[in-house]
């Protein structure tokens, strides 16, 4: 009934082509934009916003990233939160050296470094698959931290090896910095995360994302049917870091403000990792739902007791919360393996037949 | 299926609901917001700093009947010591209570480097009490950040000190060999760069080993201390990686008093673990030590209804809470310094800055809260946020308490000051801060 296509003619190839077929899903969409850009800014306080949005949209970019290399691409890596640190510090160091250039060419210059970095840590994929790989990429997570760590240059040798986000302007709002408000960081990061979940939307459905897929799939098939593994697996080490190093240097600018490389530690990899598994597999969708069940639910949980006004010891709040949601994640995996993205697709079709089911 | 659906649709729902509910504040309350760690592998440091503080606002409140009659409320958030966890926590207490959040005590460096450049911009205090960012001694750019009675550079050069004095005299520091294990992380950097300085000044060697978080993998480390041989060895450790580092110390037989740990690596948890392996080991510290202070009985009697089997069990009289119980005390006399401005209510973070700048301990003072003796009186000024007097002494482990092994000392202060501008004057630059001038009054 609410999704019944019935009556929705396509009558070109652009139409039947769309990244939406369907007008309600057009609708759904545009009416969440719409929300998340006119109303939230005004409505959300600082609290929802600083702690509680922007960490989902910067975790939402970086569970993209890894979506499109694991779930497209099949190349498992256990590497998100060092291509973060390669993103962060890449910014800050250009911010840094170069003051006057704007911060948002900044992020993009520092999304192509950690693509960079990416590619050079993608070379292993050629030769071992699945967990070796997974292996493989570790290294990259400990290297990369322990040299941001190590090496004075990459902080501007200041003592304490913390790297600050400085005061910048774009058209004359101050995105970054402690006096950027919440509302003007939230907004840059739904920017970037709406053009580059476009992007990714759009990659996946053409060529690039037809190879990574067919190499995900079976890689020899692919190879035989002329798809080169060597570009089409570093490509994907490629892209999916260069959405990594975006997601990093807006959890420094955007987010945190003041880090140390211990803001994306191993930790950080295998949280992005469980948002992608438990999201959806090779879904874009499904990277938003996973982060948003990884990110919100605890939040939610830290804050539910009070909410119901029941005072509690802060200790065993915590241990609570860590039990409760460890057990939501085995639930939901044991409900749905294939994620939040399959059963958002089982709920659709369950709606088009409501309220006669067959 | 319909009805698994219909649990995962109730699940999301679920979280999707909106979720502040203001919790109710009197209006006639002081908001102090505590950020603890009761959880996570740095819990055997803060609980007993948790418990410090909480019983010394109870006792505020029981006995006095809060601060010039205004009572403390406060509410704990966790952080796990996690930065990310931190940034939440802050902006979910900064403005609960009637007027926002009076300080906040972060308890954490890496937190406390987060905070740094927010609380001018909030108008909210921190008092990152002998932690944090030393630099931030320099109140003349860093106006709402407080790290008295010492900083960590104070308290390197104070070790320096010590050693020297050892020794026979700063002389004798030529050719020695000191090792610093610090965490690897914001805060155990903090002593190099006035070590460095101090090793060309006195020639001793200095190596630096650094032991990643959360420091259970020291093995690696301490190979290249029996490699080292080190005279004297410094410790910047934090959590389970202090009683790691004190065990592996004991089973390669290293002569624990010439151990000295900073004063975040020297608590009861920190040296139980390793048994009689511990004894002689020593750390820094600045208040007392052992629950026999006229403020352990004024809490057990207010607090714990005179169930002193009780407030054992909530760490009463362990050095770390002790050091909860003085930093709150600071915390509160802050705000009473501040309300003789501002009048006896709820003050809010501007003011209680005031406070925090024109606080002034003196023994007397101390003695009427019962702390006589218990630690240094201290004045903060305007362009000294670290504040005037701060000293350090070293204290020892016997097996059963922490016994006091030197007298009060202080630190090399004509080096760690002229770093301090130096460093204060970096960040301002890169920041474009412009520093206030500090006259005689303000």
């Amino acid at each position: 009934m609410l999704y019944r296509e019935a009556g929705q003619f396509k009558t070109s190839y652009a139409a039947d082509q769309a990244l939406l077929p369907i007008v309600q899903d057009r609708w759904f969409l545009a009416v969440l934009l719409a929300i998340a850009y006119l109303v939230v800014p005004f409505v959300a306080d600082e609290y929802w916003l600083q702690a509680v949005l922007i960490p989902f949209l910067v975790f939402s970019m970086a569970a993209l990233g890894l979506n499109l290399l694991t779930g497209y691409a099949g190349q498992v890596s256990l590497g998100t939160g060092g291509f973060m640190a390669v993103g962060a510090y890449a910014t800050y160091k250009m911010a840094t050296t170069f003051p006057d250039l704007n911060i948002l060419v900044i992020f993009l210059l520092a999304g192509l470094i950690a693509a960079a970095v990416g590619l050079i840590f993608g070379i292993p994929s050629l030769r071992i698959k699945g967990f070796y790989l997974a292996v493989a990429t570790l290294a990259a997570q400990f290297f990369l931290g322990w040299m941001f760590n190590k090496i004075g240059w990459f902080y501007n040798d200041n003592p304490s090896g913390t790297i600050t986000a400085p005061p910048r302007l774009v058209m004359d709002f101050m995105v970054t910095g402690p006096r950027a408000t919440a509302e003007v960081r939230y907004i840059v990061a739904l920017v970037l995360v709406t053009v580059f979940a476009l992007a990714a939307k759009n990659l996946v459905r053409g060529r690039i994302g037809r190879a990574w897929m067919a190499v995900r799939d079976r890689d020899i098939a692919a190879e035989i049917i002329g798809i080169r593994p060597f570009q089409t697996k570093l490509l994907a080490f490629a892209i999916s870091s260069f959405y990594c190093g975006l997601a990093g240097a807006m959890s420094l600018f955007l987010w945190l403000g003041s880090a140390e490389t211990e803001a994306w530690d191993i930790n950080v990899s295998f949280q992005v990792l469980f948002m992608v598994i438990i999201g959806g597999l090779g879904s874009i969708l499904g990277s938003f739902l996973g982060a948003a069940f990884i990110t919100l639910v605890p939040i939610f949980l830290t804050n539910a007791p009070q909410m119901f006004g029941v005072n509690m010891a802060t200790d065993l709040q915590k241990h609570l919360e860590v039990m409760i949601f460890g057990g939501l994640i085995v639930y939901f995996l044991i409900v749905e393996p294939n994620g939040f993205a399959r059963l958002w697709q089982i709920t659709k079709e369950k709606l088009r037949r409501w309220p006669f089911p067959y | 299926m319909l009805k698994k659906l219909a649990f995962t649709g109730l699940g999301a729902l679920t979280a999707l609901v909106g979720f502040l509910a203001p919790a109710a504040y009197a209006q006639n309350e002081q908001f102090i917001p505590m950020l603890v760690y009761r959880t996570g592998p740095y819990a055997p440091s803060g609980i007993p700093v948790a418990n410090g503080f909480r019983d010394y606002y109870t006792l505020v409140n029981k006995r006095d009947g809060g601060i010039n009659g205004v009572k403390i409320s406060f509410e704990e958030c966790e952080t796990q010591y996690n930065t990310k966890l931190g940034v939440e926590c802050y902006e979910k207490l900064k403005n609960k209570g009637p007027t926002g959040a009076a300080l906040f005590n972060p308890y954490s460096t890496g937190i406390t480097y987060q905070l740094i450049p927010k609380a001018p911009v909030d108008k909210i205090p921190i008092l990152s009490m002998g932690y944090g960012m030393t630099a931030a001694a320099d109140g003349t750019v860093f106006p709402y950040v407080f790290n008295f009675p010492m900083t960590y550079w104070g308290q390197a050069s104070a070790f320096v000190r010590y050693v020297a004095k050892q020794e026979g005299g700063f002389e004798n520091l030529r050719g020695r060999k000191i090792a610093l294990i610090y965490h690897n992380s914001a805060y155990g950097k903090e002593p190099i760069p006035t070590l460095e300085v101090l090793s060309q000044k006195y020639g001793y060697n200095l190596k630096l080993l650094a032991v990643d978080h959360p420091g259970q993998e020291q093995g690696a480390t301490w190979l290249q201390i029996r490699q080292y041989r080190p005279d004297w060895i410094f410790m910047w450790g934090w959590g389970v990686m202090n009683q790691v580092a004190v065990k592996e110390a004991a089973s390669i037989r290293y002569p624990m008093d010439h151990f000295i740990g900073v004063w975040w690596s020297g608590s009861e948890a920190d040296v139980v673990p390793a048994g009689k392996g511990a004894i002689g080991y020593k750390a820094g510290d600045f208040h007392g030590t052992g629950a026999g202070f006229p403020v352990h009985k004024d809490i057990i009697k207010y607090v714990y209804n005179g169930n002193a089997q009780e407030a054992k069990n909530n760490n009463i009289g362990e050095v770390l809470y002790n050091r909860g119980v003085v930093n709150a005390m600071f915390s509160v006399e802050a705000i009473r310094t501040a309300m003789q401005k501002y009048g006896n209510k709820p003050l809010t973070g501007e003011q209680v800055r005031w406070g925090l700048e024109h606080l002034r301990v003196t023994d007397s003072h101390l003695k009427a809260l019962g702390m006589a003796d218990f630690t240094q009186p201290i004045e903060v000024t305007c362009s000294r946020h670290n504040g005037v007097g701060g000293r350090v002494y070293i204290q020892q482990w016997d097996g059963n308490g922490w016994k006091k092994a030197s007298d009060w000392l202080e630190p090399i202060e004509e080096v760690v000051w002229e770093q301090v501008k130096q460093a204060s004057k970096n960040y301002a630059f890169e920041n474009r801060i412009t520093p206030r001038v500090c006259s005689g009054q303000s």
